[in-house]
This record gives structure tokens, C-alpha cells and sequence, in this order.
């Protein structure tokens, strides 16, 4: 029994290490895409165009001014003391963001009155705008401690997903490799036991010996090995790059990936049995990860302000539970106690397609 | 050994809805024998083979290979049955050696006797010298001869050959059936599928399924000989014979024609039938053309009896 697990996945392995391109795309991919998405996907607004409109004209005004050049996330694009430039400024998308520091504003702060200030910002892009505003606050405060902000938004509901005050690429790039690695896991393992069908070796191997369980278990074990590895340089690379800590403990961490692990390898063996060719099987495997992982995990949407026909959905997105775990480790250190539910359903959603996988086999062996 | 036959098929059935790919199909094959299965594509050949393999189960009926029951013993099966696809489908991907050590495996062989299993079928297929050698680099012949070899590592008293010569050229071909005649006299019971007449006539019985039906069964020389005398002719015309073949083919009485280098093979419903044929000579001016009785090949008894089993078909179909 484990001997013949063992040869096929030598077998295996010897294959995956001809087929060079294979083993480079299910190793390097992850790390790739990673640096690639890691680096774009980030909902931290900078180089915001500002316009500034000094009505006031005072030393006060251009320390404002200077605070906010300095704070890395606006560049100037405009200065002016004519309130009317504004308009237009935003109208042609020339500035995102105008302040107006009104007249009085330094004579206010010297006699030990509030300064208000004015921040008008180009709301169609809500989020944008949240975010801005929230940069806006914390400047003004920090300079003119009395001082106060008066937003005038342009008419958006403004949403916030996210706190602002936490560097986003910390809260998406765990969720980032979770998407990596289901995607990859589930087409790989897809894709090998297809590739046997097409070739035709599949009818030899079902006239051995070889029982369905021996057979998947050892086509399976070298992708989770490769994933495996994949998962360890992704979360090191996250680690690195984008300062995702590992607050929690290693050996969790490496226990509940290796579950979701071996549900997506398991969901990739269940689609090659209904798929026969290659491109079925890839665009299954592509459709059944990519977009339910990306909008359905908690990834970038939060799962509780979803509708609850959709929240309902989820619960069978393997990626939602290892997402919470994986966050609950890394980024606050809880342990099992916090996220034993999500280990939980992984393991249950690993054994259930694992078990209908080899079902499946069983029966066309 | 007890005299039990190697194969033994009881009204072997399997349906695919309505499509009857193998209908009540009743043989026994003895140890040692030589089986040739031939049949045009679609005849249910490879749907039998792979229930006997314990790869498909029969919808009714029974079978028995190496003594173990297809239908409920199937684990047995594969453990005495070799069995070598239509498809080649062995990994290109894997040198020679990685093959056999896999195929081995998978067979359930290890530590010694997998490494003299081995060493056999690369003598055997003549392989030693390419054992490094990536199996998609290997030319068809030595591949059709190591997927062979695969399929006897753990000396099946059974191997089934799905039409193995398929794209093989006629020396590699000679070559691989000498390999088959001393399994054969060694023991080994060789089923074999084939659409080559010369192979067929290499078989000791031949077995001819049409439309999911055997319709013959028996050894060449007497297959030959039941087709019964003066039916066959051979016409050497002085003109090419491309010529004449229109005119032969619709003289009455003639059953099929079909050139053969620079003569005509005619076959005829009735040994009379010989006299319109040259009388179809002289009506295009061929009146010296050489006429002489033949034997019949394999292949006039096949087409003959796929045309009877044909037209007895639809006499069944018809309602009564």
C-alpha cells in the first residue's frame, strides 16, 4: 500500500522534474504574483493633488500648508489666494483635494480660539476620499492642535471598509497568499490527473493493481510537498517585504495551511474526475477558486457587511476560514482558542472532497 | 495446471443504453493459444477486452480469466492479466528504466524479482542499450515493445494485446509477433486484436465480431476452407487491370472484385458465376485476358461473413 503510494509519487516527481516549466509555475508563481499584486493592491491613498487657497496669508497658514506637502501624501499642484480657482481645479480632475485657509485663521489661533479650516475633496471615488479625509484630520491636528477641520465633501456616501490608520497591505497580503495558493493548489492537482486521462495512461494504471486511494494519495503528496513550499516562501516574502508579522505560532500556522492545502488539492482531484480534457478541467479549476476566493474569503470585502444569502455562500469558500485563521496568527498572535471553528471547517471541507475525490475514482477504477 | 480454459466468455453482454457494443458473445480460449479478435472499429473488440480486464463490468453474462470471475473478482483479475491499451500509454516523459520501474511497482513487484523483471523486458524488448533513453525518443517498435514488456513484468498467465502493432513498420511488426509466438509457447495465453491480415494468419484461431457480435470463430486454414471451392478467381488482363475492374465488378454473379497489383481477385456467389466474368472480359475487348481459380485469403471469409451477418441483421430487424 505505501509502497505503491510511494512509487507514484516518484513517479510523479520524476515527471515534474522533466516537465521543469510546471514545477517553476506551481514554486515561483506564488512568489510572483505576490510581488506583482502585493505591491499594487494596497488601499493606502498617496500622491493625492492638492490645491491650496491661502486667504489668510499669514505664517500659521504656510505652516499648514507645509505639514501637509510634508506628510507624504499630497503633492502640491496648485497655490493661489482666489477661492474661485477651486472649481475648476477639481472639475478637470487637475486636484483631488483643495484647502482653503479662510482669513482670520491665524488671528483666531492667537487669540487662543479655534482656527477652522476648510478640506474640499473630489468625492466620486468614496473610498478615496475616506481615506483622504482621515489624513486630512490627523495633519490638521497635529499642526494646529486647536485648530479644526471643517470637511465640505462633495455629495458621496463615504464607506469605509478598512481602518485607515492600519497599513492595508498587512490586512491584504495574508489574504493574498491564500488566493495564490488555492488557485495554484487546485489547478495543479486538477491538471495532473487529467493529463493521465489525455494521454491515455490512466486506462493502463486502472488495469494494475492499483487502488484509487494509492493513486491519489500519491499523485497528490508531490504537489502538497511543492505547496508546501510555495506557502512557506509566500509567507516569508510577505514577511519581508510587506512586514506581515508572525505573531502567533509557527506550528499553527503550519498546521492549518497544510489543511486548506489539502482541500484545494482535493477540490483540483474532484474536478479531473468530471472534467476530461486539460482545458476543462483548468477553466473549472480557474472558475471555482479565483472569483470566490477574491470576493467571497473576507479578502477585500468583509464578510458580515455582505447580503446573507451571499454570507451564506461563503461558508463553503474554504479560503474565508483559513483567511481568519491566517490573520488571527500572523497579524494578532490568538491562538486556536480564537480561530478552532475555522481549523475546523478546513479540516472538514479537506476530508469531505477528499473523500467524494476518491469516491469518484473508486468508482471509474 | 488444471485444463481450465484461459478465457472463457457466457453470453458476455454490455450495453451502453439502447447501443448493444457487445451482444451475448460466448467463447473459450485454452492456455497457451494464440487469440486473434478482429473485427472492423466500433465491433465491441475493445469493449470486450476491457471487461475482460475487469475494467468495465458486463451488463449480463459472465466471463472467466485466469479462472477468477470478471464481474466480482476484479482485483484478482488485474493481478494475473497484463493488459496493453490501443493508446500508447506508457510516460514519454520517463526513460525506459523509469517506465519499468513504475509499471513494476504498480504491479506490486519489488526488491529482487522487480530488478529480474526488469532485466527480462529489456532483454526481451531489446532495450538495454537505451534504458537512459526518454521513452517519447524511442522509435514506435522498440516503444510498442517496451509497453509489452510492461505489461508481462509480473508474468500474467493472461496478456491482452490491444491492436499493439498499430503504426509499427513491417520488420519492427515480424519482430514483435515472434515475441508473441514464444510467450505463446511458453505458455502464456496471448489475446490479441489486429486489422493486419498477416497477423491474423499468425493467430492459431481467430475470433470475428461485427456489430457487437462474434460471427466466426475457428482456426485460418479452415476458416479458408469452409468458404468452399471455385469461388475465388484471379484475372491477369493484358491491359492494366484498373482498366477491366468496373466491367468485372458488375458482371453477374460476382460478389466482390478488388485489384492486386497488375491482377484482379474476384470473388463469386456460384463457381458458375466464372463463365459472365468472361464473358465481361470480351465485352471490353479482353478476350485473351488469363483467367485461373484461387484460393481465398482471410479476408474474402471476413467480408463475406460480415456481408452475411449484415443482411441477416436486417432480416431480425424486419417485423415478422
Amino acid at each position: 500500500m505505501i509502497r505503491r503510494t510511494l512509487a507514484v509519487a516518484m513517479k510523479e516527481f520524476m515527471q515534474l522534474r522533466r516537465d521543469w516549466r510546471t514545477a517553476l509555475a506551481l514554486l515561483g508563481m506564488p512568489t510572483v504574483l505576490l510581488l506583482i499584486y502585493g505591491f499594487a493592491l494596497s488601499f493606502d491613498v498617496r500622491h493625492v493633488r492638492l490645491a491650496v487657497v491661502d486667504l489668510d496669508g499669514s505664517r500659521a497658514a504656510r505652516e499648514v500648508e507645509r505639514a501637509f506637502v510634508r506628510s507624504g501624501f499630497f503633492d502640491l499642484v496648485h497655490r493661489g489666494a482666489d477661492s474661485r480657482a477651486i472649481d475648476p481645479l477639481l472639475d478637470s480632475g487637475r486636484a483631488q483635494a483643495a484647502l482653503v485657509v479662510p482669513g482670520g485663521f491665524a488671528s483666531a489661533l492667537a487669540a487662543g480660539r479655534p482656527g477652522s479650516l476648510q478640506f474640499v475633496l473630489d468625492g466620486s471615488d468614496s473610498q478615496m476620499a475616506t481615506t483622504v479625509l482621515a489624513y486630512a484630520r490627523q495633519i490638521a491636528a497635529a499642526v494646529a492642535p486647536a485648530g479644526e477641520v471643517a470637511p465640505a465633501v462633495a455629495p458621496a456616501t463615504p464607506l469605509v471598509w478598512f481602518n485607515p490608520d492600519l497599513a492595508s497591505s498587512r490586512f491584504l497580503v495574508p489574504g493574498l497568499v491564500a488566493f495564490i495558493l488555492m488557485v495554484t493548489t487546485v489547478i495543479a492537482s486538477a491538471l495532473a490527473v487529467v493529463r493521465e486521462k489525455e494521454r491515455g495512461s490512466w486506462e493502463s494504471l486502472r488495469a494494475t493493481p492499483l487502488v484509487a486511494l494509492e493513486l491519489l494519495a500519491g499523485k497528490t503528496l508531490p504537489y502538497l510537498v511543492l505547496a508546501a513550499a510555495a506557502a512557506a516562501g509566500s509567507l516569508a516574502l510577505a514577511w519581508a517585504l510587506f512586514g506581515v508579522p508572525l505573531r502567533g505560532s509557527l506550528l499553527w500556522l503550519a498546521l492549518v495551511t497544510l489543511l486548506f492545502l489539502l482541500g484545494g488539492l482535493g477540490w483540483g482531484v474532484f474536478i479531473s474526475s468530471i472534467a476530461d480534457s486539460q482545458q476543462v478541467a483548468f477553466q473549472a479549476a480557474l472558475f471555482s477558486t479565483m472569483l470566490p476566493t477574491l470576493l467571497l474569503s473576507g479578502f477585500i470585502f468583509p464578510i458580515s457587511s455582505m447580503p446573507a444569502a451571499i454570507q451564506a455562500i461563503t461558508h463553503i469558500v474554504p479560503a474565508r476560514y483559513y483567511l481568519a485563521a491566517l490573520r488571527g496568527i500572523v497579524l494578532k498572535g490568538t491562538g486556536p482558542e480564537v480561530w478552532g471553528m475555522e481549523m475546523l471547517a478546513l479540516g472538514v471541507f479537506a476530508a469531505a472532497v477528499l473523500g467524494v475525490a476518491a469516491v469518484r475514482t473508486m468508482r471509474s477504477l | 495446471m488444471n485444463a481450465a480454459p484461459a478465457v472463457e466468455a457466457r453470453r458476455l453482454s454490455r450495453h451502453f443504453g439502447a447501443f448493444r457494443a457487445v451482444d451475448a458473445v460466448s467463447f473459450q480460449v485454452p492456455r497457451g493459444e494464440v487469440f486473434g479478435f478482429l473485427g472492423s472499429n466500433g465491433a465491441g473488440k475493445t469493449t470486450t477486452i476491457r471487461m475482460l480486464c475487469g475494467l468495465l463490468a458486463p451488463t449480463s453474462g459472465s466471463a472467466a480469466v485466469a479462472g477468477f470471475d470478471v464481474a466480482t473478482q476484479a482485483a484478482e483479475i488485474k493481478r494475473h492479466v497484463g493488459y496493453m491499451s490501443q493508446r500508447f500509454s506508457l510516460y514519454t516523459d520517463l526513460t525506459v528504466e523509469e517506465n519499468l520501474r513504475f509499471w513494476g511497482a504498480a504491479y506490486g513487484l519489488h526488491g529482487a524479482r522487480a530488478a529480474a523483471r526488469r532485466a527480462w523486458a529489456l532483454d526481451m524488448a531489446d532495450l538495454e542499450a537505451h534504458r537512459r533513453t526518454l521513452t517519447r525518443e524511442l522509435p514506435g517498435g522498440l516503444r510498442q515493445r517496451l509497453a509489452l514488456g510492461t505489461a508481462l513484468l509480473h508474468e500474467p498467465p493472461v496478456v491482452f494485446l490491444d491492436e499493439p502493432t498499430g503504426g509499427v513498420d513491417p520488420a519492427a511488426r515480424r519482430r514483435f509477433w515472434d515475441v508473441i509466438e514464444q510467450l505463446s509457447t511458453q505458455g502464456t495465453t496471448v489475446f490479441v486484436t489486429t486489422h493486419s491480415m498477416d497477423e491474423a494468419e499468425r493467430c492459431h484461431r481467430l475470433a470475428l465480431m461485427h456489430a457487437g457480435r462474434l460471427v466466426a470463430l475457428d482456426t485460418p486454414p479452415r476458416l479458408k476452407a469452409s468458404f468452399g471451392d471455385g469461388l475465388v478467381v484471379e484475372v491477369r488482363p493484358q491491359r492494366p487491370a484498373a482498366a477491366v475492374l468496373a466491367a468485372v465488378e458488375q458482371a453477374p454473379g460476382v460478389a466482390d472484385a478488388a485489384l492486386f497489383g497488375d491482377a484482379l481477385h474476384v470473388v463469386l456467389t456460384t463457381p458458375e458465376a466464372a463463365a459472365r466474368v468472361r464473358e465481361a472480359l470480351a465485352g471490353c475487348g479482353e478476350d485473351g485476358a488469363e483467367l485461373r481459380a484461387a484460393s481465398p485469403t482471410l479476408e474474402d471469409v471476413f467480408v463475406r461473413t460480415i456481408a452475411t451477418a449484415r443482411t441477416g441483421n436486417k432480416t431480425l430487424g424486419q417485423p415478422a
